[in-house]
């Protein structure tokens, strides 16, 4: 039987390197998406979220180093490409929209250059062909009047119009995998839920995989096939997203379910929080890396790192378990 | 009817040209009187250096030994030398070698300056490392030592003082550039072009150079006051441009400063040339700065 997964992480370890010394970012992480689906990757800043998906596309800079694990994507391993290799896959089977809407477009070229751009580098077509493409792509993502808009630049366009432009610019060329780091992080409520309605009903229609990371449990909830919730780099909970909500596992997963804010509590009650903060990467606990912040953690936590196992059908769990 | 009505009335406010030259120069003269003044006398000094064959009532080297060091007067507008030779005539064709000197080598400048400043800031990491120490060991020397000793290796002559004055300023300003691609290359755009796909001469081409182009526009134009005073001060010093070629700073310190007291214009008439067209020059810059600090945009 073939592998029905398309994208496949296995044991990926990612390290940045600081004045402090080496920081490991991403610690064993192991992750799966196959066509059509949506995996989210839920966690606060400072989790590894955005590494893990950086490292993906081997886009760590300078500084950042993968140190050990496999990125098999449509059964290569993406770390084993060379440079003109990796770029063959980046905006052409795996594409990725960033969280700045306002940042992502070069505000000193149009619209249509830009969206015409991953066309022109990665299928070489002559460029009246590939602002054909640009414009019908502009109107895959429901921008208005796109034919006359492709002459504009990009400080006409509202913060949820250059995320669509963004969208179109990742579909350009019929990507297997979407990886979207935030997208909607900078954006009004009302546009972040057509935003990701949009990307969602678009991936579907080509039955490509979507990557979604952010820190919004909300967002998880309505869009997400499957999550994974990622702690001090590592993953601790992983479920089919309506699972996770129902019969969250992990303490941190609960803790994040407590603190989103209900419509029908009362409105003196307060807020249940985390205590304590973030872990600092550099200067991890030797065990549980969220023991200092548990309510339920008890000697073991603090010495020896939970692995993560399986609990229920496709539910995974790295916690020493509590009553 | 109503949209007609609508650009009616803000076609006052912003009438938008087709031309993006007319509307910056419109936002110029505007916001920015003096740099637009700066700019118009220093297009008019580039016009006469250009035409100062056609405008110039007398040839370079006409003397005159009758007519030597008369006062400016209706024939001799700026005066005569000690050679009789008209002062007017001689600024002018100054000018032109002023302009060449000038142009092609704040060209040259900008162009070593945009190589190493973009290789050095976008690539970073030891590449950087490499360029930068480089400059720094460049910079230790000061400038006027590394002109003097060029040029008398090499000898005076415009070839030579274009070269040298284009490296000293290109290699100075690859900071300044390199400094404006660091912080450009942070942007995101920078990472999406990465992430579709885009080779790194691609991504400087099409991306970098574009958003740094307004830092090396004004250190074109600085760079160019720079070059004309650095040129005057050579050859005030006898290591520009070798007589009887006309530069204004050979004109200082040949007859203006041994005729100082019987011809005062003589050393007049340079100097102020000097200083009008680097400050028209300077002024014109900061302007063109303000104007393309994309912080000032929309305003």
């Amino acid at each position: 039987m073939s592998n029905p997964n398309l994208l496949e992480v296995e044991d990926l370890s990612v390290s940045f390197r600081t004045d402090r010394g080496w920081v490991r970012a991403v610690d064993s992480v192991n992750l799966h998406v196959a066509p059509g689906e949506t995996l989210a990757i839920v966690g606060e800043s400072g989790s590894g979220k955005s590494v893990t998906a950086l490292s993906i596309l081997r886009l760590l800079g300078d500084s950042g180093q993968v140190d050990r694990g496999r990125i098999l994507f449509d059964g290569s391993d993406l770390l084993e490409l060379d440079d003109a290799g990796i770029r063959k896959i980046r905006g052409d089977r795996i594409a990725m929209i960033f969280q700045e809407p306002m940042s992502s477009l070069n505000p000193v070229l149009t619209i249509g250059k830009q969206v015409a751009e991953p066309i022109q580098l990665h299928r070489g077509l002559p460029w009246s062909v590939a602002l054909e493409h640009a414009t019908e792509l502009l109107r895959k993502v429901a921008i208005p009047d796109a034919e006359h808009r492709l002459g504009d630049y990009p400080h006409l366009f509202s913060g949820g119009m250059r995320q669509r432009v963004m969208i179109a610019m990742a579909l350009a060329c019929d990507p297997r995998l979407i990886i979207a780091d935030e997208p909607t992080t900078a954006l009004d409520v009302t546009v972040q839920a057509q935003i990701l309605a949009l990307l969602k009903d678009l991936t579907r229609e080509t039955n490509s995989a979507l990557i979604l990371i952010t820190h919004d449990l909300g967002v998880v909830a309505r869009y997400a096939d499957r999550v994974a919730v990622m702690y001090g780099g590592r993953i601790v909970e992983s479920a089919p997203a309506g699972e996770l909500y129902s019969n969250p596992q992990h303490p941190y997963t609960r803790g994040l379910m407590n603190s989103i804010p209900g419509l029908d509590g009362s409105p003196q009650s307060r807020l249940i929080t985390i205590e304590g903060q973030p872990p600092d990467l550099a200067n991890l606990p030797p065990g549980c890396a969220f023991a200092p912040r548990c309510p339920h953690a008890s000697n073991v936590c603090h010495d020896q790192k939970p692995a993560l196992e399986q609990i229920a059908e496709h539910h995974l769990r790295a916690c020493h378990g509590y009553e | 009817m109503s949209t007609r009505a609508a650009e009616l009335v803000s076609a006052p406010i912003s009438s938008k040209s087709s031309w993006p030259i007319i509307d910056f120069t419109r936002r110029l003269v505007r916001d920015k009187p003096l740099g637009a003044a700066g700019g118009l006398i220093f297009l008019i000094f580039l016009f006469c250096g250009i035409f100062a064959d056609i405008i110039a009532p007398y040839g370079i080297n006409d003397t005159d030994l009758h007519r030597r060091l008369e006062a400016p007067s209706l024939s001799f507008p700026l005066g005569t030398d000690h050679l009789g030779r008209d002062v007017l005539s001689r600024i002018l064709y100054g000018a032109q070698l002023s302009m060449v000197v000038a142009f092609l080598a704040a060209g040259l400048a900008t162009i070593i300056s945009i190589v190493l400043g973009l290789a050095s800031g976008y690539f970073g990491g030891k590449v950087d490392m490499i360029i930068q120490r480089m400059v720094d060991a460049w910079m230790t020397f000061p400038d006027l030592v590394l002109l003097i000793v060029v040029v008398s290796v090499v000898g005076p002559g415009v070839p030579q003082i274009i070269i040298i004055l284009g490296l000293l300023y290109g290699i100075a300003g690859s900071r300044i550039v390199r400094g404006s691609v660091v912080s450009v290359k942070e942007n995101m755009y920078t990472h999406a072009a990465q992430s579709m796909g885009g080779r790194n001469l691609y991504i400087l081409r099409r991306h970098i150079l574009p958003n740094v182009m307004p830092v090396v526009i004004v250190l074109f134009t600085t760079r160019i006051g720079a070059v004309i005073l650095a040129e005057a001060g050579l050859s005030f010093l006898g290591l520009g441009v070798p007589p009887p070629a006309p530069t204004w700073g050979s004109m200082l310190s040949g007859t203006g400063r041994t005729y100082m007291y019987l011809g005062p214009w003589l050393a007049l008439a340079p100097g102020l040339c000097l200083t009008i067209v680097v400050y028209s020059i300077n002024v014109y810059g900061d302007a063109l700065r303000d104007l393309l600090d994309p912080r000032m945009r929309g305003r």
